[in-house]
């Protein structure tokens, strides 16, 4: 077994006054991802390391953290595409309630806002609707969103606004927009047409490189404020 | 009192109370909400964390979008598939309203995969046959290889759209019973929950209380389930009188990623994937010649078991291939990304043009706290219903998974329990008043966690996890027999022995994570206590449950469902009971595919 030097940003705030970096030099098998090793680090050294996890494979979206500088899904990251040095921090720009794990109430909040359900008629009759396969693909890639937080505190605008609706709102509001069963996308455009909406993202991409499920985020993005300008 | 728990728990009264926030668990709250009941939802993740979310390949509904399909082929398929121990007016009700709840779940917006002329479209599934078992039917409704996360959003989206109340990272520690405990007649009333972010304690009076808190995967050590499954449901339950019932039942998925046991869906087989021995052969050929791929998960992880012990795993190892190269890239990226993406990032292999290393991993519980038709927890054999009470889900056990469930059924059990829990606690709630308040309801869990984090010494609790988990996997896995049970009770006896002096280092009230893991092992040690003991009591062969020494099914003497107690005062659970199977069509058969 080789080991790794993993370095935890830690806050307690029942004891510390800021949050500090403490080093730990962890064992690590080959296919170890990040989760393992932060798991392995409570075991051995200090059960008081928090953070959360559930699924362990990349489809909860419980343990995105900021891992060495970039927003990542602990569990799907593997210690040898990091080398020797692993340092894991909790998300940007949101509240830290303890080491890893950061405030997601107001991150909920925003996407409850976009009107984040399906807004439709009840058809007649009891049977399901129709939609065809090209209708259905048409939203597919914002339908994989994990709410993870991942791409939203990547993102500078949101950094400098923390009232900005953020991304993974946009995501699911895009998601609902543009299926074809929905008849509430003026209501979806109306809200990200705000000052705090759509018109605060700079295209960095950030958002891209940060989701763990590969939507094109920022291609959603401008299809949304597109949506918006011809509305007008 | 030790300062990971604040002092002075808060008290709400309110109608319903929903433990759990999976598929089971939101579909209840959202029929709770459209009846008005002022319902709470506490989850000790949020809910979209929950592992219905890992759902993969789709649930099964007999629509006949694609081939004609009948929903009583279904429910012969859910009874055969679980080896006869099922009780059919349970299948008729899973096989009858799986057709309106996909509808109903396609109508909330679910993005299914569609037919060239826009209807749900349907495929494959192990075990699932068209006219009792003539050959496989395109019977389950997909959207891509994420149903499980279509179905947790859609549910959340329209919770979030009736306005229910959810209590986001609330750990439900116990329950309440007024009245006694339920094996005497008592009544639940609440529960108590702890808000993990500042560890208050937090009392809910009710007048229903529903578990949906899934299953206890995390016994073994290669396990398909997420760390969050850790039997609380059941192993509260267990405590306060209720039977655990038919838990030797535990299924095995024969896919998962070697070591790590991360599933790789059924949906590949569904699709049309090889499981391929050492020497390149269609294996199950050999023990399924009908439905080959397509059998059921408990055949299909024997099989691999055999292969294995005669020598044909790959370069004699202990896993077997899964190969889908035949389908083509447009099929494998289109219906199967997520497990595409599974094999790459966890394994390095590109299934496109490799075969993918598989083997069984521990998956999903069949038995769990018995319910009836509505359910509602029964306290017995003779069906004496546990006031206040109700379970769904992997939690529950109604018994509509016998000894072995078919693949998809999870989603269709959920959904359509699910939903009948709801309308059940709805009317019950209408029709009944407030139970008395208990006070000090809290004080005996609140004793006990703070018990375990002012021990200034002890044993870490991720030393008996893992003595745990490979006992389990060794001792409690796809076969077993006497010696290897009976050394399993005598071994977890021991482990609760050392968890008695189980010792967390985190002392603080803030997101105690520490403290919350070592109250879930201790869920875990009363599942797998249950899960041995009744294993070893069962001597036969059934479905999930595999015993070497009795190698046949036994009819006569086993042809019903086993219902174990909890010791009293920490002894080994002794008092078993069994309940006859509920058969109203098909008289038991020999299982053959």
């Amino acid at each position: 077994m080789s080991s790794v030097e993993l370095k935890i940003q830690r806050f307690d705030p029942e004891r510390d006054a800021a949050p500090h970096w403490v080093n730990y030099t962890v064992p690590v098998e080959p296919m170890d991802r990040v989760l393992d090793v932060l798991t392995r680090a409570k075991e051995l050294f200090d059960g008081s390391i928090t953070f959360r996890r559930s699924c362990a494979h990349g489809v909860c979206g419980s343990d995105a953290l900021m891992i060495n500088g970039r927003n990542r899904l602990a569990c799907k990251v593997r210690v040898e595409q990091l080398g020797k040095s692993i340092s894991v921090a909790p998300l940007p720009g949101l509240p830290v309630i303890k080491d890893l794990v950061v405030d997601m109430d107001a991150f909920f909040g925003k996407y409850r806002s976009v009107l984040p359900f399906l807004v439709a008629e009840e058809p007649a009759g009891e049977g399901e609707r129709h939609q065809t396969q090209e209708q259905r693909d048409r939203y597919d890639d914002t339908t994989k969103c994990i709410l993870c937080a991942a791409c939203t505190s990547s993102c500078p605008s949101f950094w400098a606004q923390p009232d900005y609706v953020g991304p993974a709102a946009i995501v699911n509001a895009h998601r609902f927009i543009f299926d074809s069963r929905d008849e509430a996308a003026d209501d979806r455009l109306e809200i990200l047409a705000d000052e705090d909406g759509v018109w605060r993202c700079r295209t960095t991409f950030n958002c891209v490189d940060a989701c763990p499920r590969g939507i094109n985020i920022t291609k959603a993005i401008l299809e949304v404020s597109s949506a918006i300008g011809s509305r007008r | 009192m030790s300062g990971a728990l604040r002092a002075n728990a808060s008290r709400t009264d309110i109608d319903a109370v929903v433990v759990g926030a999976g598929g089971a668990g939101l579909w209840a709250a959202l029929e709770l909400a459209r009846e008005g009941i002022p319902t709470a939802v506490l989850t000790k993740l949020y809910p979209t964390r929950s592992h219905t979310g890992a759902a993969q390949g789709g649930v099964c509904a007999a629509l006949g979008n694609v081939e004609e399909d009948h929903w009583e082929w279904h429910m012969f398929d859910t009874v055969k598939g679980g080896d006869y121990l099922t009780d059919q007016d349970a299948a008729e009700v899973l096989a009858r309203e799986a057709i309106p709840a996909v509808i109903e779940l396609e109508r909330m917006g679910l993005p299914f995969n569609r037919t060239p002329d826009g209807k749900i479209d349907q495929r494959r599934f192990g075990g699932h046959t068209r006219n009792y078992g003539e050959g496989p039917v395109r019977r389950s409704c997909y959207a891509a290889d994420r149903t499980g996360h279509m179905i947790l959003q859609t549910l959340y989206q329209q919770c979030i759209k009736a306005g229910v109340k959810f209590y986001d990272e609330y750990h439900v520690v116990d329950l309440v019973f007024e009245g006694g405990e339920a094996d005497k007649g008592g009544r639940c009333s609440g529960v108590v929950g702890y808000k993990i972010s500042d560890g208050s304690l937090h009392v809910f009076r009710a007048k229903t209380v529903l578990l949906a808190t899934g299953g206890y995967g995390r016994a073994w050590r290669v396990t398909s389930n997420a760390h969050s499954l850790t039997g609380d449901g059941m192993a509260l339950a267990w405590r306060h009188g209720v039977p655990l019932m038919d838990m030797e039942f535990y299924q095995f998925h024969p896919t998962g990623i070697v070591g790590i046991g991360i599933l790789l869906s059924e949906a590949a087989r569904g699709e049309g994937g090889y499981l391929l021995n050492n020497e390149g052969k269609r294996f199950m050929e050999s023990y399924a010649p009908k439905l080959m791929e397509l059998a059921p998960r408990d055949m299909v992880s024997r099989a691999i078991y055999q292969e294995v012990r005669a020598g044909r795993g790959i370069d004699g190892k202990d896993y077997v291939y899964l190969d889908v190269r035949h389908l083509g890239r447009k099929v494998i990226e289109e219906k199967l990304p997520d497990i595409t993406d599974f094999a790459r990032v966890y394994q390095g292999v590109e299934p496109i043009s490799e075969p993918v290393p598989i083997q069984p991993t521990a998956h999903y519980a069949m038995g769990g706290v018995p319910t009836n038709l509505n359910t509602e927890v029964i306290a017995g054999p003779d069906g004496s219903v546990v006031p206040g009470l109700f379970a769904a889900g992997e939690v529950a056990c109604v018994s509509v998974h016998g000894a072995n469930r078919l693949g998809t059924n999870s989603l269709v059990d959920l959904l359509v329990f699910g939903k009948r829990a709801g309308k059940r606690m709805a009317a019950i709630c209408k029709s009944t008043q407030l139970p008395a308040a208990r006070p000090g309801a809290e004080t005996a869990v609140a004793d006990e966690m703070a018990a375990m984090a002012s021990r200034p010494e002890g044993v870490r609790p991720a030393e008996i996890r893992r003595d745990l988990a490979a006992l389990m996997m060794d001792n409690v896995g796809v076969y077993r027999d006497e010696a290897l049970l009976s050394a399993a009770v005598r071994e977890i006896a021991r482990l609760k022995g050392e968890y008695a002096r189980v010792r967390v280092e985190d002392t603080g009230s803030v997101f105690n994570t520490d403290l919350l893991e070592a109250r879930e092992l201790g869920y875990l040690l009363d599942t797998a206590e249950a899960t041995a003991v009744s294993a070893l009591a069962r001597k036969e062969s059934r479905g999930a449950h595999s015993r070497e020494d009795y190698p046949d099914r036994d009819d006569a003497k086993f042809l019903a469902h086993t219902m174990v107690w909890r010791g009293s005062d920490g002894a080994p659970a002794e008092r078993i009971a069994y309940k006859p199977v509920t058969i109203t069509i098909f008289e038991p058969k020999p299982r053959i595919y």
